[in-house]
């Protein structure tokens, strides 16, 4: 079974990945990668990741966030994050990355931040 | 009295999740509080993968070592490598404003941030060990 699975869906012109599972070293980060890649090559580059079903992040999974985040900026677009856990949140936090990363517990504000 | 046990993996990542399993196994034995032992597991997970990727260069033919101590209400973790060691103050501190965007170099961090110690050695016959230790809290 796949480490991490990855659902599409658009909101508008706002593309949502309900991601489930775990992001970690290895199939979990590569995934991640591969689909934020993929939409950015198909040109949708309003990005909203939905972390509610994320039950394991490791370092290299914070760290394809950051790496996500980055790449969709320098591309003009934007990724922001939906439903994180009290654990991820925690992650980000104690390194500052709550400061850089845009993130919401509610879909449709996170959806209408976009515009 | 002292509890051990001890398991030796090839440098693949697929064995990192049987490591976790132990460790979970360790941390309900203690008694860890469903947080800590999170974190404890965040942090074995963070130095197995160090040894695999950085200090055994992941040639699978290389073993990591993994030794779990319980003693009293304290839960203390070997990792051991077979690499040429390193020296962990030379690393780029992760919060350095200069370095947030950074998307490697935290791993180190969150051990330091979840456990008691973490303390670096040389083996005599090669390798590095990280130590890891974690009490158990009375209110746990």
């Amino acid at each position: 079974m796949a480490q991490l699975s990855i659902k599409q869906r658009q909101a508008g012109d706002v593309t949502v990945l309900d991601l489930s599972g775990k992001i970690t070293i290895g199939e979990g980060s590569v995934q991640l990668r591969e689909a934020v890649r993929g939409l950015l090559d198909d040109g949708k580059k309003k990005i909203l990741l939905n972390l509610g079903d994320v039950n394991y992040v490791d370092s290299s999974g914070i760290g394809e966030l950051v790496s996500s985040y980055t790449t969709t900026n320098n591309q003009g677009g934007q990724l922001k994050l939906l439903n994180l856990t009290k654990k991820i949140q925690d992650l980000l936090m104690i390194t500052k990355l709550l400061t850089v990363f845009e993130t919401h517990d509610h879909e449709e504000t996170a959806v209408e931040s976009f515009k | 009295m002292t509890e051990t046990i001890e398991l030796s993996i090839d440098s693949k990542l697929e064995f990192v999740d049987m490591v976790g399993s132990v460790t979970k196994s360790m941390t309900a034995k203690l008694g860890f509080s469903e947080d800590d032992a999170s974190w404890i597991e965040l942090a074995v997970h963070e130095a197995v993968i160090n040894a695999i990727t950085h200090g055994n260069r992941s040639a699978d033919d290389k073993q990591v070592d993994v030794r779990f101590v319980i003693e009293q209400n304290v839960l203390t973790i070997y990792v051991r490598d077979r690499g040429e060691g390193f020296d962990p103050s030379a690393l780029p501190d992760p919060l350095d404003p200069n370095n947030l965007l950074n998307p490697n170099g935290r791993g180190i961090f969150y051990m330091r941030t979840f456990m008691d110690e973490v303390e670096y050695s040389i083996h005599p016959e090669g390798g590095s060990i990280v130590r890891l230790t974690k009490q158990k809290q009375s209110s746990d």
